[in-house]
């Protein structure tokens, strides 16, 4: 289902939760709502459930306005963060909710949940009740029950939230299996970027209830459209004077700049090809991060981190070393850029 | 010294418990079967318990009806104001802190024949005060706050979360109240239910007043009992209260019958 949001705005209270935002999403496509708790992501997903009522703004299925439809008709599913199974039913009778509100027949059913329990994995487990099932089951119950009476957009509110580390991850990669199985339209809210990443086609970072960026994870992390998004993802340091990094001296009128640990290359003189393009630093602390070293250097008044392969030479607190910053997110007041380092580019030209 | 705890707590039990039950048991049969009988079986003996069952019934429905929906109010009205609904909370435990007597008073202060709305109700043919209505009235303030007790810690625990769920996938109010939140606060309207029979059973102060006690017309057990004391029937006074006391006792064995089977399930 093709998903269209106008201007929408939501007021709890005196809390501005959802502050204009627009956006559409097409058919068949996976987003992941990323951004910090309270940011409105939750709010925006109910609205487009129809559990909240917005202020203003228009919210359009299929080229149809659907703020006046009550939750019952507009053809949703949603997976809650706790899952809300029904308690009292099994799993059986939590999946065919959905479809004895339909009104469809006894043996279409029974055929319809067998379907989803062998979908979902689930099968063995029908007559269970949710206390009887594991955090991970429960919530393919919740999945299995969204789905049963074939919705148009699938809303999952942070669906491994509640799910141990380890499973969390098969969890994830069962999820995009599925939903590109079924090819439903869906929404997830997550606070986890690793979690949007990997399982969206395309991420909206949403922060103070605005819609900060839209794009494929890859775009969001090449090209932040805002300080707050080059913060958000993926790891950065933040540099308050960035003209004096050696290749950003013109970049006077940037007053901070943020950059990431794989912008930055260190070792020793012998190890660069644009000697000049590096600044000297040295190591303060050296931290072993399962399959790679993460430097701390200290170049000028600033710390940056950085990662260092353990097949290189091993370096030590204390060294002198060369840093090569190859790019940096410079930002101000008004805007912000990327900028590559001057210096290295010049070098290139000069060789030509 | 534990050995004297436990003789004190068990003299303490039986003087209030069970030396009363067995002097009312042996009371009613001080006549022998044919006594016993013969007590229950005058009109107004059957009147009264007619009259009390009554009472019991239409209070118990009614109860039961907006006991749930005050319960559900305050648990989720968030339409009306948090220091609107922390009032009403508390105007709800209003009936345990005020004497049945004056709560009865209340209520022909308010409905009686000399006021407004009381003249208007005669008029029209209504009389609610020294009438049935009244007493149910009487009955339904004493008990008012044991449904909404039981029923809202329930209803606070379940949240909305599966009734949300429910409208997600479909179902709408009618649907959602009987097939998701009923099962969950079945056991506590069960509860309140029982305690509700248990408690207009044997209710006396606010239905004395608002009855005045017509023989064979608004009297009722309790107020017979009363009534059988005052004019030295003991024998007659222990029947009647026995028959009370029995079903009291049997309501609350039921009760804990239907506490075992709620935890398995």
């Amino acid at each position: 289902m093709h998903i269209e949001v106008r201007n929408l705005d939501k007021h709890f209270g005196q809390f501005h939760a959802v502050k204009d935002v627009s956006f559409s999403i097409e058919k068949g496509h996976l987003i992941g709502l990323l951004g910090p708790s309270g940011g409105g992501k939750t709010s925006i997903l109910r609205m487009l459930a129809g559990l909240e009522t917005p202020d203003s703004g228009d919210i359009v299925f299929h080229g149809q306005r659907v703020n006046n439809l009550p939750p019952q008709e507009r053809e949703i599913g949603f997976v809650f963060q706790n899952y809300a199974l029904f308690k009292h039913m099994t799993v059986f009778e939590n999946i065919a909710f959905g479809l004895k509100v339909k009104k469809l027949k006894k043996p279409a059913i029974r055929e319809r949940v067998q379907e989803l329990v062998e979908l979902t994995g689930l099968s063995g487990f029908e007559n269970r009740y949710p206390h009887q099932l594991s955090g991970g089951q429960r919530q393919r119950v919740a999945f299995a029950r969204a789905l049963a009476p074939e919705p148009q957009l699938l809303l999952l509110d942070e669906p491994f939230a509640a799910i141990d580390a380890k499973i969390r991850q098969e969890l994830r990669t069962w999820l995009r299996e599925l939903i590109e199985r079924v090819g439903i339209t869906s929404i997830f809210v997550t606070h986890d970027q690793d979690e949007a990443i990997e399982v969206a086609d395309e991420i909206m970072i949403i922060n103070g209830g605005r819609v900060e960026q839209k794009g494929t994870p890859w775009d969001i992390y090449k090209q932040p459209s805002t300080p707050f998004v080059a913060s958000f993802i993926g790891e950065s340091t933040i540099i308050e004077d960035v003209n004096r990094l050696k290749g950003f001296e013109n970049s006077s009128q940037a007053s901070r700049a943020l950059i990431r640990p794989e912008y930055i290359e260190i070792g020793h003189a012998g190890e660069f090809r644009l000697l000049s393009a590096t600044e000297k630093g040295t190591v303060r602390h050296l931290h072993f991060r399962g399959s790679q070293w993460m430097v701390e250097v200290e170049v000028g008044a600033s710390r940056l981190i950085t990662y260092r392969s353990l097949e290189k030479e091993t370096l030590e607190v204390g060294q002198e070393v060369h840093v090569l910053v190859h790019r940096a997110y410079l930002f101000n007041e008004e805007e912000s850029w990327i900028a590559e380092n001057a210096l290295k580019a010049d070098n290139v030209s000069m060789f030509i | 010294m534990k050995r004297l705890w436990i003789t004190l707590t068990w003299l303490v039990f039986s003087i209030l418990i069970l030396i009363p039950l067995v002097v009312l048991a042996t009371g009613a049969f001080g006549e022998g079967t044919s006594g016993f009988i013969k007590a229950l079986a005058r009109p107004e003996a059957l009147h009264a318990l007619k009259m009390t069952g009554l009472i019991v019934l239409v209070v118990t429905l009614l109860n039961g009806l907006f006991g749930i929906m005050m319960g559900i109010y305050l648990v989720r009205a968030t339409w009306l104001s948090r220091r609107l609904r922390q009032l009403f909370n508390s105007i709800v435990d209003l009936p345990y802190a005020v004497s049945p007597v004056i709560g009865g008073l209340m209520i022909v202060l308010l409905l009686g024949p000399d006021t407004i709305v009381g003249a208007f109700f005669e008029q029209i043919g209504f009389k609610v005060v020294y009438a049935f209505p009244g007493m149910v009235i009487a009955t339904l303030f004493v008990t008012f706050p044991l449904m909404v007790r039981e029923v809202m810690p329930v209803l606070q625990e379940l949240g909305t979360d599966q009734e949300q769920a429910a409208s997600t996938l479909g179902a709408y109010s009618w649907r959602t109240f009987w097939q998701v939140t009923w099962p969950s606060i079945r056991w506590a309207v069960i509860y309140g239910t029982i305690l509700t029979v248990a408690r207009s059973l044997g209710e006396f102060g606010a239905v004395l007043v608002v009855s005045g006690n017509i023989i064979n017309k608004t009297q009722t057990a309790t107020t017979l009992v009363y009534q059988d004391m005052e004019n030295f029937n003991v024998t007659a006074a222990n029947g009647v209260a026995l028959v009370l006391a029995v079903f009291s006792i049997g309501l609350l064995l039921l009760m804990e019958r239907a506490k075992k089977r709620k935890e398995v399930h």
